[in-house]
């Protein structure tokens, strides 16, 4: 009876993951390894044929690159960048409600909003960048029509619009802790570095996993900006992953092809996820 | 209880004039219709007034068309709508993706139901060059609606500035790099062609003027790596990287035409569709041209095409013939032709007393239709997205200087050849 009782509470968590997480992903792996279904061609089992073809694919090497080069120049930034502002805005400084409100606006608003503002910031001549630039008497720039530039642009936004969101995680963490920790380090002669690196960092080790998995997952996932910004151009130089997945399954209608990636994705997700439980959770100390 | 039986006949009576109305109601044909804008401005607002003077016209249909972003969002939309179940009955559509459409098994050719000869001879109304890109295996699948050639708008007062006639704009490509080398100063360049968004379009106008085009009739061959192809790429590279006269990298679809209208570039490239925006916007005496030659002049069609999807009963096929023929008449493509700046899609569209005034009053409005006699179909081919990154990826990879114009042609043909050969 208990058992029964049991599977009823669990009942609606399963069937919502099963439908929207574990039937797609299965169906995704399935697809992956058949060809595509044309008015011309029905579609065929091809085995790891479709695995192949992306490995023949020099698109999705650079794919790859620039997805890595992403996530390891979005990712320890805006960590680095949260902290200092949580730090700074848990102090008693005048305004402070304010200048919190002013780093997590970022967040509020929406991507598709951010990159078009962002757009206008980057446009040759015109943008905001090349204005101030001009003002030193610099010479414009195309910063998204170089692509030695266009990622780096990319990580900056991406950047600016995610150490806001992970800034709450750190201020709430950060207000938890108990003030008698510091009034005895100040008594024992603690400096503030000392502090920081000995106490506060520490104790802070479970927020920063939290918030390292989330920024990781996220730089991969965050693609709504190049829909506006570059379409992953000058010549792939700012394409990822899931957005060349899109254009994949919906500018080439190769379903196929797109199947594949997405189960690359999401190995590649699942390996970096099981990593960082593993070996991370272990060093961490939880109170 | 005497409460209650008044209550339920109450009820019976409510109920059936619901069904009543429901029923009236469903003679009343309904239509969902998908269209994209691509060159932003208030051209929702056109296309919503001119379905309500359709419904307006025709009480029994009734049309819900929606605004489904730029042409590759249209047909996501469009497409997933069909696979869903909940299919639209018609759309306007990029007119390029007819290969793909037809692929997946998801539009009808017009012949099928243009069972009158007025019919017939309504397929026959339109320009021919707009047809080019709706027409394949001898028949029709597209429509034209909102079509367009490229055209370049100059600043009149950059022009006299650098002591060039404003009445002369460049004829050919010397004279494009020539010109373009009097008006570009410190603060302004001389011409942009922009190369994001689109960039297989522009460089396709810029083949056409060299003599070349980019693929066959039947989608299933390109052309990239010929010679005259290498020497329009090489071209449009040597108007940064010799002349001096366009900026390096790749230059944004989307934010051009604000830079022409704040004076950052004396010329641009761009769609006929901007043509009112820039006309109600330009501070400056402006002025359009057809594009300069090199061996002739050249562009290629653009724009979206009417589709009518295969899913389907034969009453809604009439009413979005109907709704087709309504947004297609000299009248409505006058209309649409003078709000937006696209092209009038028939010789009849120009005969309208409306668009005739317009033109001799302002005169650039005409040049998109005069160019069209040297117009070429757009880029389109089986698997036209991914063939069309594929030039798009070359074409970027030149002008930022990381291919030769030959290597990255040739790599593009390369991979194109091997994604068309199953085809033949």
């Amino acid at each position: 009876m208990t058992g029964v009782y049991a599977w009823l509470l669990l009942m609606p968590a399963t069937i919502l993951l099963a439908a929207f997480t574990h039937y797609p992903t299965i169906a995704t792996f399935v697809q992956s390894l058949f060809s595509n279904k044309t008015v011309f061609r029905p579609s065929r089992f091809v085995g790891l044929d479709n695995y192949r073809a992306i490995f023949d694919d020099p698109v999705f090497f650079k794919v790859m690159q620039n997805t890595l080069l992403f996530a390891l120049g979005t990712v320890p930034l805006s960590i680095i960048l949260a902290l200092l502002m949580a730090i700074w805005v848990n102090k008693h400084i005048p305004g402070r409600g304010f200048v919190r409100l002013a780093y997590f606006t970022p967040t509020i608003l929406p991507m598709i909003a951010v990159a078009n503002i962002w757009l206008f910031f980057y446009t040759p001549d015109i943008g905001l960048l090349d204005q101030l630039s001009a003002l030193f008497g610099g010479q414009g720039h195309n910063w998204l029509g170089d692509s030695r530039t266009v990622l780096g642009c990319l990580m900056v936004m991406t950047i600016w619009k995610e150490a806001g969101f992970f800034m709450i995680f750190y201020l709430a963490a950060l207000q938890t802790h108990p003030p008698e920790l510091e009034e005895a380090a100040r008594l024992e002669g603690a400096s503030r570095i000392t502090f920081f690196w000995r106490v506060t960092f520490p104790l802070l080790m479970p927020t920063t996993l939290f918030v390292f998995i989330n920024a990781l997952l996220n730089s991969f996932k965050l693609v709504d900006h190049l829909f506006i910004l570059t379409k992953g151009g000058p010549d792939n130089a700012s394409n990822l992953l899931l957005y060349y997945i899109y254009e994949n399954a919906f500018s080439f209608f190769d379903t196929a092809n797109a199947a594949t990636l997405t189960v690359v994705l999401l190995a590649l997700l699942a390996t970096l996820a099981i990593l960082q439980f593993t070996i991370l959770d272990k060093r961490i100390h939880y109170r | 209880m005497k409460k209650s039986g008044r209550l339920l006949t109450l009820a019976i009576v409510f109920l059936t004039c619901m069904a009543f109305g429901v029923s009236a109601q469903a003679e009343q044909t309904k239509l969902t219709m998908y269209y994209p804008v691509a060159v932003g401005g208030p051209l929702t607002k056109i296309v919503d007034s001119m379905i309500a003077d359709f419904e307006k016209a025709n009480p029994d249909i009734d049309v819900a068309a929606i605004y489904a972003g730029n042409y590759n969002d249209a047909r996501i939309k469009a497409l997933a709508a069909l696979k869903s179940g909940k299919p639209a009955q018609l759309s306007v559509m990029f007119s390029i993706d007819i290969y793909d459409l037809i692929e997946q098994d998801a539009i009808v050719p017009f012949e099928e139901f243009a069972e009158t000869d007025e019919d017939r001879a309504w397929l026959k109304s339109f320009y021919p060059a707009l047809m080019e890109n709706g027409m394949t295996m001898g028949k029709t699948w597209g429509i034209p609606f909102q079509r367009s050639t490229i055209v370049m708008y100059y600043n009149k007062d950059m022009f006299r500035e650098a002591g060039l006639d404003p009445e002369k704009p460049p004829q050919t490509w010397e004279e494009l790099a020539t010109m373009g080398k009097k008006l570009t100063t410190k603060d302004r360049w001389g011409a942009m062609i922009p190369s994001t968004g689109y960039p297989y379009w522009m460089f396709g106008a810029l083949c056409k003027q060299n003599g070349e085009v980019l693929m066959d009739g039947d989608g299933k061959r390109t052309f990239f790596n010929k010679k005259g192809v290498v020497e329009a790429l090489t071209f449009w590279n040597d108007l940064s990287a010799k002349h001096g006269v366009m900026p390096k990298g790749a230059i944004e679809w989307s934010t051009l035409r604000q830079n022409f209208l704040e004076g950052k570039t004396a010329i641009m490239w761009h769609s006929t569709g901007n043509l009112t925006t820039v006309k109600k916007k330009a501070k400056f005496d402006f002025g359009v041209a057809m594009l300069p030659a090199s061996k002739m002049r050249g562009t290629p069609t653009g724009g979206g095409n009417f589709y009518i999807f295969k899913r389907t009963k034969p009453e809604e096929r009439k009413a979005a013939m109907r709704l087709i023929k309504f947004m297609t008449s000299p009248e409505r493509s006058a209309e649409w032709s003078m709000k937006t700046g696209y092209i009038g899609i028939s010789a009849a569209a120009y005969k309208t007393a409306a668009l005739e005034k317009y033109i001799t009053d302002f005169p650039p409005a005409k040049v998109a239709r005069d160019q069209l006699q040297y117009a070429t179909a757009e880029l389109s081919t089986f698997q036209t997205g991914r063939v069309r990154k594929l030039l798009d990826d070359a074409i970027q990879a030149a002008l930022t200087g990381k291919k030769t114009p030959e290597k990255a042609l040739g790599d593009a043909q390369k991979s194109a050849e091997r994604i068309l050969k199953p085809y033949r």
